[in-house]
């Protein structure tokens, strides 16, 4: 596809392998990864041939059944390795749904739950200094450069009422028809106006494995009908969690200096996100759970793993950046 | 929502949030305390209920800083108690 991202750089023997059987230089072999990273970045490789796919890569290799076979093995581990983790946070929410409480303020306490680390807002708006800053940016591009595009495929999967809340929401992020209000592009008008590279997945190569798991899992999430969800929880999730730390981070843009149209693309979520999290948690969810009930498990751990997947990037950015061991504590 | 139903088309729909702010269908324009006009093209907005908004008139998602059991329109307090730090700060 014109645009495509270039395959980036191997951390292993199975990334190795996969961007030399993409390159058309030897065949699939479903190596078993020899690092996080390796584990992290050939997921992220094997997703993003659904997302645009890499320059230079034959697009029919999407639905390659030997990559499928590859991908679905990381998978596997992925989604049992996150379903042990978020069990904590699931089960008191779930319990207190199953004793009759409402959906709406159960996963608004799900969401502030205490998970422990440090957060990265918090260290823009009192501590970072430019470079820190910018270095944080460079991490999170790998998720800003597609933000909601995952969660747009369980579109199809979704009945009309659900599906009107989902599309109302992503109206809003996509720009409501003006493609320079789209908030992927307004992204790119900010970290081009810091000096930073806008391009589609340019910072790959330098970003931590808890970086691309966090964007992986939510491919994961997207891809799988049998995961809509959780889906749906992770998108609900990361509205919550995002109109407070926006505004964070807008004032810790502003005390760095950064150019205005990157403080701006914090201000627009400030405003958008606090209008977002409530047509997603009441009407989307709610909508999604009253039809189905047996969806709410699942929609609990897709928010409880977007919690907990921020809080190991942040974890894991702050230790990057080098902030000041007080400071990893919210 | 229960009145969603059957409504004729041109009726709007409002909704209070618990703990929350009023989301009202957009583009609209809110006049403040002051007179002050507020204008969003957004399909919709959600404006603050509980007064600890930086982004007046819109809600920024600042009540969740404030007691919960504070109720709307209560003077928002800090959650942490007996903290000296301005709201802004948290």
């Amino acid at each position: 596809m014109r645009g495509a991202p270039p395959l980036p750089t191997p951390r292993g023997e199975l990334s190795e392998a996969l961007v030399a059987a993409l390159g058309g230089r030897g065949v699939t072999r479903c190596l078993e990864p020899d690092s996080a990273a390796d584990e992290a970045l050939s997921l992220w490789i094997l997703y993003e041939l659904h997302h645009r796919g890499f320059e230079g890569v034959d697009d029919a290799l999407e639905w390659d059944p030997a990559l499928l076979v590859c991908r679905a093995h990381l998978e596997h581990d992925l989604e049992a390795r996150w379903r042990r983790r978020a069990r904590a946070v699931v089960t008191p929410a779930q319990q207190r749904c199953e004793a009759g409480e409402e959906l709406a303020p159960v996963f608004f306490d799900l969401c502030e739950t205490d998970t422990g680390g440090g957060s990265i807002a918090s260290f823009l708006q009192r501590e970072a200094d430019l470079d820190q800053a910018l270095a944080v940016l460079r991490q999170r591009s790998i998720y800003h450069v597609r933000e909601q595009d995952p969660s747009m495929w369980t579109l199809p999967r979704l009945d009309d009422e659900t599906k009107a809340h989902l599309v109302a929401i992503a109206a809003d992020e996509y720009g409501n028809g003006d493609p320079t209000r789209l908030h992927a592009r307004m992204w790119r008008r900010g970290v081009e106006a810091c000096g930073l590279d806008g391009g589609y997945a340019a910072y790959v190569d330098q970003a931590l494995p808890e970086v691309l798991e966090q964007v992986n899992l939510m491919s994961m999430l997207g891809l799988h009908r049998r995961l809509v969800p959780a889906a749906l929880g992770h998108l609900a999730a990361f509205e919550v969690t995002s109109a407070v730390p926006s505004r964070r981070v807008a004032r810790g843009l502003e005390r760095v200096g950064a150019p205005e149209e990157m403080v701006d693309y914090y201000r627009e979520h400030m405003v958008a996100d606090a209008v977002h999290e409530q047509l997603a948690v009441r009407r989307m969810l709610g909508s999604l759970v009253a039809h189905d009930p047996d969806t709410l498990p699942d929609v609990l751990w897709g928010g409880a793993v977007c919690l907990l997947a921020e809080q190991a990037t942040a974890t894991a950015v702050l230790a990057h950046v080098g902030a000041e061991q007080e400071s990893a504590v919210a | 929502m229960s009145s969603r139903t059957g409504r004729a088309t041109d009726e709007r729909e409002v909704m209070l949030c618990a703990d929350g702010p009023i989301l009202l269908p957009g583009p609209v324009t809110v006049e403040d305390e002051d007179g002050v006009k507020h204008h969003s093209e957004r399909p919709v907005v959600a404006v603050c209920r509980c007064g600890a908004t930086g982004s007046a008139p819109w809600c920024d998602g600042s009540h969740k800083l404030v007691r919960r059991d504070a109720g709307p329109r209560a003077v928002p307090r800090p959650r942490r108690s007996g903290s000296e730090r301005p709201l802004e700060d948290y």
